[in-house]
């Protein structure tokens, strides 16, 4: 029971550390530092026009992954695995 | 018959018979198969199945079109409709997987031990699934209307008729089969014209980084200051930096529609279907691979397509097209009455500019972009027929998938749990079948008489499942104590204050003439438009939730055990098909 609850513990330390990823990349870097981001070039892009229409979603799909492997790994940890 | 109508034909019939095959092949033979496929989807097909399901006429017709006017502002629905799928993978699919139920109102019922919950749960899936509904049926009716030369109206009645055979065929089984090969089709659709295009304009096929490259006429200029550079000088916004509203209602925009995204119970079905938790983290993932292919080739084609648009109308600076030199693809849009040019000034020429007074292209609906795309370019006739056939995938695989959400919920929630529990599962199948027919003639009806362009309409059904589902499914799981008056409370209110908005704004139920406040910016709060208002929505559902829960009881000791045990992928797993 008790390691159920450090289990969910780390489950929701390691979620809030992708939400804050989540939302630097998509809200922060695209939306409310765009113009200070927008004076720096990637090529053709504008950085912060670039966070929004590209660099964000990229983020995302790293961080689902990501979450998904640590989770498997707190899984056999705490020994929680599927039968 | 000319080449193209021919080559149409021939891809829209060729990939119906594909659908129709995998349909009866993989039809549902019990409620198990019908709801969740068996409980048997590995995770990278359940992906594909996604990625179709979710990329809606919307993504695939109107999306880009709206990038394409709106520049930087278009990027609310980038960010919005593909950062859900973070909140989905991490804080709702893997616990509802474990939960083990059909669908969302019954993993609510249960959650809030109460009937009335799962009432109040189906009313808003519903409501958030029949205007959601309302955008698919748009986008085939513009589909069919251009392809295959129909009035608009026939085209609305003829894709009903295909998504209703479709969809009551298939059940979860057959959709998510069928899915499969839709995904293939949408995809290929509509990264091949932009693969063309991208080397057309920059010389470099993969659009994601043509987009950022320079020009391939010899100027050395980059392909986004160039457009910049023509679209201020018709007295538009620069394009890459043009807001949609003001950064507050980006704001609340974006993340209306990450929550709503989340909140909508046609895609967190999808993860009933697969045989684990582990499955159903991973699930996400693939899924967010499958749409990111789409998602960031979209912004290359909105704002290649407009550099297009442009383009031909005014090759050279001052020098406009001609209206009798027109081209081909300009006639036949014409003939849709959805690009409708009016001399004004009486010269012959088509003046396109910001200015509405001197603008001669009195209608560009945003909605034709994509389908236009590959004629404007030039490209051979059988990518534009490949287009409609990729349009039409993209608009049926989520029609079925959405009827498939709502007849489940009235026929499994409603029938079988709350009015006649001792309905039998041959009786249940049929009554799922009834309630989809009912449903496509209400979305039918709606799509004759839309609030707006597809994705505006879409934009609303995620408004309404931000402010209803989302939060009362994150309270379930993050909460062991939230109670059963509390979340009925929450989503009560939370879809009432949203709807309140959207019709004090949009008309009741979307009739025009019946608001009372006007679809205008001025009269909106804070200035957040009724698209983006989900999200305060669903900032009112969870306040009164929690005040609720303070005033009364919170949940029993079995139910705080209840979640105890869907928090961990460990202990008893009730299958899907326990039932």
């Amino acid at each position: 029971m008790e390691n159920q609850q450090t289990y969910w513990k780390d489950n929701v330390r390691l979620i809030l550390v992708c939400l804050a990823i989540w939302f630097t990349v998509s809200f922060g870097f695209g939306l409310l530092l765009v113009e200070p981001l927008n004076t720096i070039r990637l090529g053709g892009y504008k950085l912060g026009f670039w966070f929004a229409q590209q660099g964000s979603i990229y983020t995302f799909l790293a961080l689902v992954f990501w979450y998904a492997k640590k989770m498997n790994d707190l899984d056999k940890k705490y020994k929680v695995e599927e039968k | 018959m000319d080449e193209l109508k021919l080559y149409t034909y021939i891809a829209v019939f060729s990939t119906f018979a594909v659908y129709f095959g995998i349909a009866w092949w993989a039809r549902a033979s019990s409620t198990s198969d019908f709801y969740a496929a068996g409980g048997g989807v590995g995770p990278i097909q359940n992906g594909m199945a996604i990625g179709a399901d979710w990329m809606s006429a919307a993504s695939f017709i109107s999306m880009a079109g709206l990038i394409a006017f709106l520049g930087y502002g278009g990027s609310v629905f980038l960010m919005g409709w593909t950062g859900g799928y973070v909140l989905l993978a991490m804080c709702l699919a893997p616990y509802m997987r474990k939960h083990g139920k059909f669908t969302v109102p019954e993993f609510i019922g249960d959650r809030f031990y109460s009937d009335g919950a799962r009432i109040v749960a189906i009313a808003c899936l519903i409501i958030a699934s029949v205007t959601y509904i309302i955008g698919q049926m748009k986008g085939v009716g513009v589909a069919f209307s251009r392809f295959l030369d129909l009035p608009y109206e026939v085209g609305l009645y003829v894709g009903m008729g295909v998504v209703f055979v479709y969809a009551v065929l298939g059940g979860m089984k057959g959709i998510t089969y069928t899915q499969i090969a839709q995904y293939v089709v949408l995809i290929s659709a509509y990264t091949i014209p932009a693969i063309f295009i991208s080397l057309q304009l920059t010389g470099n096929p993969i659009p994601q980084i043509g987009l950022g490259s320079t020009l391939a006429d010899g100027s050395g200029v980059f392909l986004l200051d160039r457009l910049d550079a023509v679209v201020t000088d018709l007295g538009f916004k620069e394009y890459t930096t043009a807001k949609l509203g003001n950064s507050l209602n980006m704001f609340a925009y974006t993340l209306s529609l990450m929550i709503g995204t989340a909140g909508l119970p046609h895609v967190i079905m999808r993860f009933f279907t697969v045989p684990s938790v582990q499955a159903a983290r991973a699930s996400a993932g693939y899924a967010l691979v499958f749409i990111a292919l789409l998602y960031t080739v979209a912004p290359a084609v909105g704002a290649m397509a407009r550099f297009n648009l442009i383009n031909t109308i005014e090759p050279v600076a001052g020098e406009q097209l001609e209206y009798e030199k027109r081209p081909q693809w300009f006639k036949d849009w014409e003939k849709t009455g959805l690009l409708k040019f009016e001399d004004k000034n009486g010269d012959g020429k088509i003046q396109y500019v910001a200015d509405a007074e001197k603008n001669e292209m009195v209608t560009v609906d945003r909605d034709i972009m994509v389908l236009a795309n590959p004629s404007i370019a030039n490209l051979p006739n059988w990518v534009v027929a490949l287009v409609a056939a990729g349009g039409l995938a993209a608009a049926l695989s989520t029609a079925a998938g959405l009827l498939l959400a709502i007849s489940s919920s009235i026929s499994h929630d409603l029938m079988k749990s709350v009015l006649t529990p001792n309905m039998s599962e041959k009786k249940e199948l049929l009554v799922g079948r009834i309630t989809m027919t009912i449903a496509i003639l209400f979305a039918g009806y709606l799509g004759l008489h839309p609030p707006g362009f597809a994705a505006g309409t879409v934009a609303l059904a995620f408004g309404l499942a931000a402010s209803s589902i989302f939060p009362a499914l994150m309270m379930g799981i993050f909460s062991r104590t939230m109670s059963n008056k509390g979340a009925i409370a929450g989503m009560s209110s939370g879809i009432g204050v949203t709807m309140l908005y959207v019709f004090q704004h949009k008309g009741i139920m979307f009739i025009p003439g019946t608001s009372f406040l006007g679809d205008m910016s001025a009269n909106w709060f804070f200035g957040i438009s009724p698209e983006a208002f989900g999200v305060v929505g669903a900032l009112v559902n969870f306040s009164v939730a929690f005040i609720v829960l303070k005033m009364g009881e919170p949940a029993p000791k079995e139910i705080e055990d209840m979640v105890d045990n869907f928090r961990s992928p460990h202990g008893e797993i009730k299958a899907a098909h326990d039932h």
